[in-house]
């Protein structure tokens, strides 16, 4: 139960209101430092809007998300939320605060449902954006890059250095000066998560980042998430339709349903929770049907 | 099918001249003219309206018919041009000996023409393309009201130079600045707009700064503009005759025509600078990060990109240049009015972007060099007064000109002249 024990993110009684529409209802969870945690459920359960409360781009409209890259400490999130700052330079209280600064100070990173590449932009250029804040600095107001001077050019250098790591990890070295708009579908998936991955996150959302890929990409996708897992620098949340990858690669999931949290435990658990099934396949009595569905989906 | 076809191309120019004759019987047909009375009176021009509609059915026939099957669909024919590395440097060197090679070949009284309108003003509607550049072609904010910026500089320049007594040294980037502080303040109530809304809005501030220029009778002198205000000098000497001016103090001497190359050449210089500057910036997080804007103003939100700054900088830059490009326009005529900054103003600069293919500097640089020169060329035709009669202006056909510009670009590059963009940074790996 490491997500209760040392959580990186911790949402409290989010509520996030369109209208009459309720389309995240008072969900609590927590996700685990160095965990890859699922977000689950049918379609429309509100997990793209809850990413978008957490990264900032909807302001909820009820609710806390803590988050500490550091040390989520309970006290020190109680202090923060009396006081009417957006952060004590650990502890970030994310709904206080604009998208931008959720990415540079507190150090979360997204991906899209659909993807959003540069797409006329080469994929080596995309990388570098991505690492805007390094450059900017070395920049110096754009001034000290005119002028070409060598701390520049080292922190140029170093950025080009990241992005091709991270190009040679995902198999794109060769085509990194073609528009990223050209490459296969599946490449441009993993060219999305390496460049958020390239903003240094300290958790890395991602929204279903399996979506539209073949057995074998998908394969490949949840061995480059555990990848970054292991590495111990980022811990992800992903929403995710495909079962075999959230139940082969997560730690911890949490099921939506029509805006509220129906489940939340491991895996294991999750597969076998009743109000998980009733949600996925509805509430008549098929026992065997309803087993045989979940776990085929979960086996693999 | 030759049969098939004619019947074909039959009915679509029937369709066209039904269009034509639609368009044009209210306005061809019948011309309102103030009588005796002062009263309209309607003068029927019918001859005149059915050869429009005969041009039209004939032009549309023989196009429709020639053109082939428009039902098939077509592969984009676009190509991309050769690359030519030794055009920058080729051109450059052009630039360079053009005003004293004129000067040499026609002397210095009908060089002045070709100095003046074809070298300068070219120039300064290249610098300006390249400034709209970076707001329209790279970061993708659609301004329509680039004139106003234009205006700021040249009013600067023209209000500021007697009031203050500094030189055009002085007050050149003071014009760029206070440009560009007016580029920072429309920026930030337009933050939140996108694409039409946009343009609306940099549409309308053009329009009160022009108004205000009318208007604000004390101080701009209204329609009749600004005049006298101190011209270019060289470096402190003056371009008069007599024993202090810059002729004497050469020994050279006086030609009116040594202010203007002059003028050249600061332009030429000025011009090279910003596009130095526009080529660098480009391979710098900011203009990175306007590109990324001009891509996806979202996935920017997502890595950190603060698109305020990004939206603010890229106006106030682009206007910056502007004022830089009016303050040379003040010293070029030597006189100010709110006539020169209209909306037409506006659209050309938008043109020459736009026809150069966003993100392009030669692009934009050869399609003003087209736009304005190609204008001022048909000034030149008067021999057409002998076909079309005494009373003929060719200059009056500018605008079809840009249109025409506009509609073969959309046939044969809808991108622009220039529209392959080469990455900000290269890896080279092929292996």
């Amino acid at each position: 139960m490491n997500w209760l024990d040392d959580p990186i993110l911790r949402v409290d009684h989010l509520t996030m209101r369109f209208g009459g529409l309720l389309a995240v209802n008072d969900v609590s969870f927590a996700a685990g430092r160095g965990d890859i945690t699922a977000l689950i459920g049918p379609n429309g359960a509100g997990k793209t809007t809850l990413f978008n409360c957490l990264t900032g781009f909807y302001q909820p409209t009820a609710g806390r998300i803590a988050f500490s890259s550091e040390k989520l400490d309970a006290e020190k999130i109680e202090t923060l939320t009396r006081s009417a700052r957006k952060h004590d330079g650990e502890t970030f209280l994310l709904e206080r605060m604009a998208d931008h600064e959720i990415v540079r100070k507190a150090r979360l990173a997204r991906t899209f449902q659909n993807i959003r590449l540069f797409q006329g932009m080469s994929a080596l250029e995309n990388l570098m954006i991505a690492q805007d804040e390094a450059l900017s600095r070395a920049a110096g107001l754009s001034f000290i890059g005119l002028l070409g001077l060598p701390s520049w050019r080292r922190a140029e250098q170093a950025a080009v250095d990241r992005a091709v790591a991270w190009l040679d990890r995902i198999g794109l070295k060769k085509r990194a000066d073609d528009p990223a708009g050209s490459l296969p579908y599946g490449d441009q998936r993993r060219l999305e998560i390496a460049r958020a991955m390239c903003t240094k996150p300290a958790l890395l959302c991602l929204d279903e980042p399996a979506a539209g890929l073949n057995a074998a990409e998908s394969h490949g996708l949840a061995e480059l998430l555990r990848g970054i897992r292991d590495q111990g620098e980022t811990s992800i949340l992903l929403i995710e339709h495909d079962m075999s990858v959230v139940m082969r690669i997560s730690d911890h999931v949490v099921v939506l349903d029509y805006g509220q949290k129906i489940a939340d435990g491991s895996p294991r658990e999750v597969r076998e929770d009743p109000a998980v099934i009733a949600a996925y396949l509805g509430v008549e009595e098929q026992e065997e049907a309803v087993e045989e569905a979940v776990l085929s989906g979960g086996g693999a | 099918m030759p049969a098939e076809r004619f019947v074909r191309a039959l009915r679509e120019a029937g369709w066209a001249t039904l269009v034509v004759a639609g368009l044009s019987f209210p306005i061809i047909a019948y011309r309102a003219e103030p009588d005796f009375n002062n009263l309209l009176a309607l003068q029927p021009r019918w001859p005149l309206f059915w050869q429009f509609c005969a041009a039209a059915f004939l032009l549309r026939f023989l196009l429709a018919f020639w053109s082939g099957d428009e039902t098939k669909a077509k592969a984009p024919r676009e190509k991309n041009w050769p690359k030519l590395p030794w055009l920058g440097p080729l051109a450059l060197v052009f630039l360079t000996i053009y005003p004293l090679a004129v000067v040499a070949l026609l002397g210095p009284q009908a060089a002045l023409k070709w100095v003046d309108t074809y070298g300068v003003q070219i120039l300064i509607y290249v610098l300006l393309g390249w400034g709209l550049n970076i707001t329209v072609g790279l970061a993708g904010l659609l301004d329509l009201g680039y004139a106003a910026f234009y205006a700021v500089g040249a009013y600067a320049y023209a209000l500021l130079a007697p009031a203050t007594g500094l030189g055009f040294w002085a007050l050149l980037p003071v014009c760029g600045l206070l440009a560009a502080f007016w580029g920072f303040c429309i920026g930030f109530p337009i933050l939140r707009l996108r694409g039409d809304y946009l343009a609306i809005v940099t549409l309308a501030f053009a329009e009160i700064v022009r108004i205000v220029l009318i208007n604000w009778d004390v101080v701009t002198h209204g329609e009749a503009g600004l005049f006298g205000f101190p011209g270019l000098n060289f470096f402190g000497l003056p371009f008069i005759p007599g024993p202090r001016g810059f002729a004497a103090h050469f020994g050279l001497p006086f030609q009116g025509i040594q202010k203007q190359i002059f003028l050249y050449y600061l332009v030429l210089v000025l011009a090279l600078l910003a596009n130095l500057v526009s080529l660098r910036l480009r391979r710098l997080p900011l203009g990175r990060a306007w590109e990324a804007l001009r891509e996806d103003e979202i996935a920017c939100r997502a890595l950190g990109l603060d698109t305020r700054n990004i939206k603010l900088t890229a106006f106030a830059l682009g206007a910056f240049f502007a004022g830089i490009a009016g303050c040379l326009f003040a010293l070029r005529q030597g006189f100010v009015s709110p006539s020169a900054f209209t909306f037409s103003e506006s659209a050309l600069i938008l043109a020459i972007v736009v026809l150069g293919g966003g993100g392009s500097q030669l692009g934009v640089a050869v399609a003003a060099v087209f736009l304005v020169g190609a204008s001022e060329l048909l000034r030149e035709l008067t021999f057409l007064k002998s076909v079309f009669g005494e009373n003929f202006d060719p200059a009056q056909y500018r605008m079809l000109l840009v249109g025409l510009a506009m509609v073969a670009m959309m046939n044969f590059r809808p991108r622009g002249l220039v529209s392959t963009r080469a990455p900000t940074i290269k890896l080279g790996a092929t292996s």
